[in-house]
């Protein structure tokens, strides 16, 4: 059988996710970014239509980032890679550089999603701009 | 549904299961593939005649949970005070914890996963031959979707249903009956259609009626729904329907 179709506990989440007015951002369990909604376009600066999904090697760069004070962040540190390598919840304040060009202050915390049967299907992020 | 090698595999365990058990002679096993634990689908279960006879081995499979076996969950249901017999007085039956994949069972191939509807809940696609027969009772693959559908990655299902011979599918409201019962976990006769042609099957069972449509009521709704001109073909779920696939 062949698979085109997302986990409906991923399809499920898409359409909660775009209900909502907190900015969400999905990838799948091998890192590819698979949605990220409406209320999250204006913080990372494009409309998802625009970029459609990214592949994890496409993600690397794709947005600038840094800590509060404008240091390096290690890929390894970064929220969504934490959930994603280490399957669990991950939380940090950092700068990133939106497409737009503008750089925002935001907290990340990103979560593994398991599904039934132990099945690890990928990361939800979600993120709010605070004050510089 | 009864497979090449003549092995009986029912699909969830309705109210049907004790005329169907009546009917059933000289079977050493019977697999029962359950999609879910809502009452229509598991009431049969204790009724059905060769749970209770020593000579037949009975395999009933269902949706896996974080927290309980399909035996345990089972077991609240068949227990006292709700049936005066035990799961564990039926040494003759095994219960497997279903999670999403393919395994097989005598030849055929049933390939699980978990569709939207409430509480978690299995859809099954069953391939043997070529052949391909899907079952998904309890589905709103509709759900939260803005226009529906959109494409087969976002939509629940489409794996299971792509290219089956045989689809069964849920059909329990009409359009106007679907929009007062948005996520309750069942289609609508235009999600229904939509979702037959994106998986390109060649013939729609609708099935799982709304109890409160009369016979003249789907009479005339099949009637709406073959003339629609669809590229497959329409039939309707009925009791003691034969399909050979």
């Amino acid at each position: 059988m062949a698979h085109q179709q997302q986990p409906v506990e991923m399809i499920l989440l898409r359409q909660l996710a775009s209900y909502l007015a907190i900015p969400m951002w999905m990838m799948d369990e091998a890192g590819n970014l698979i949605y990220y909604n409406e209320s999250a376009e204006g913080l990372l600066g494009v409309q998802f239509d625009d970029v459609g999904p990214m592949a994890a090697e496409q993600l690397v760069g794709a947005w600038n980032v840094t800590q509060l004070d404008g240091s390096p962040v290690p890929d390894y540190d970064f929220p969504v890679v934490v959930a994603l390598s280490k399957r669990k919840p991950a939380h940090r304040a950092v700068r990133f550089q939106g497409m737009d060009g503008e750089w925002r202050a935001v907290e990340v915390t990103a979560l593994p999603i398991e599904g039934q049967g132990g099945r690890f299907l990928g990361v939800l992020a979600t993120f709010w701009e605070v004050e510089d | 549904m009864v497979g090449k090698k003549g092995r009986l595999l029912v699909l969830d365990a309705g109210s049907g299961m004790r005329a169907l058990g009546a009917n059933v002679e000289s079977v050493e096993r019977v697999d029962v593939l359950i999609t879910h634990l809502h009452m229509d689908h598991i009431q049969g279960l204790p009724f059905f005649a060769p749970l209770h006879d020593p000579d037949t081995r009975v395999d009933v499979w269902g949706p896996i949970s974080t927290t309980q076996t399909l035996k345990e969950r089972l077991n609240r249901y068949l227990s006292p005070p709700l049936f005066p017999l035990r799961v564990r007085d039926l040494s003759n039956v095994d219960f497997h914890d279903v999670p999403p994949g393919t395994f097989d069972i005598d030849g055929i191939q049933v390939t699980a996963d978990l569709v939207s509807h409430p509480g978690p809940t299995l859809g099954y696609r069953l391939e043997e031959a070529g052949r391909v027969l899907t079952y998904l009772p309890d589905h709103e693959p509709a759900l939260g979707m803005h226009n529906f559908p959109k494409s087969p990655e976002w939509t629940s299902g489409y794996d299971l249903a792509a290219g089956a011979d045989l689809l069964i599918h849920d059909s329990q409201y009409t359009d106007e009956e679907y929009s007062q019962r948005i996520g309750w976990g069942h289609s609508s006769y235009t999600h229904l259609l939509a979702f037959a042609a994106m998986t390109e099957v060649s013939t729609l069972m609708t099935f799982h009626h709304d109890p409160d449509h009369s016979d003249q009521k789907l009479d005339e709704a099949h009637e709406r729904l073959r003339a629609t001109g669809q590229d497959y073909e329409i039939v309707p779920g009925t009791h003691g329907a034969i399909f050979e696939i």
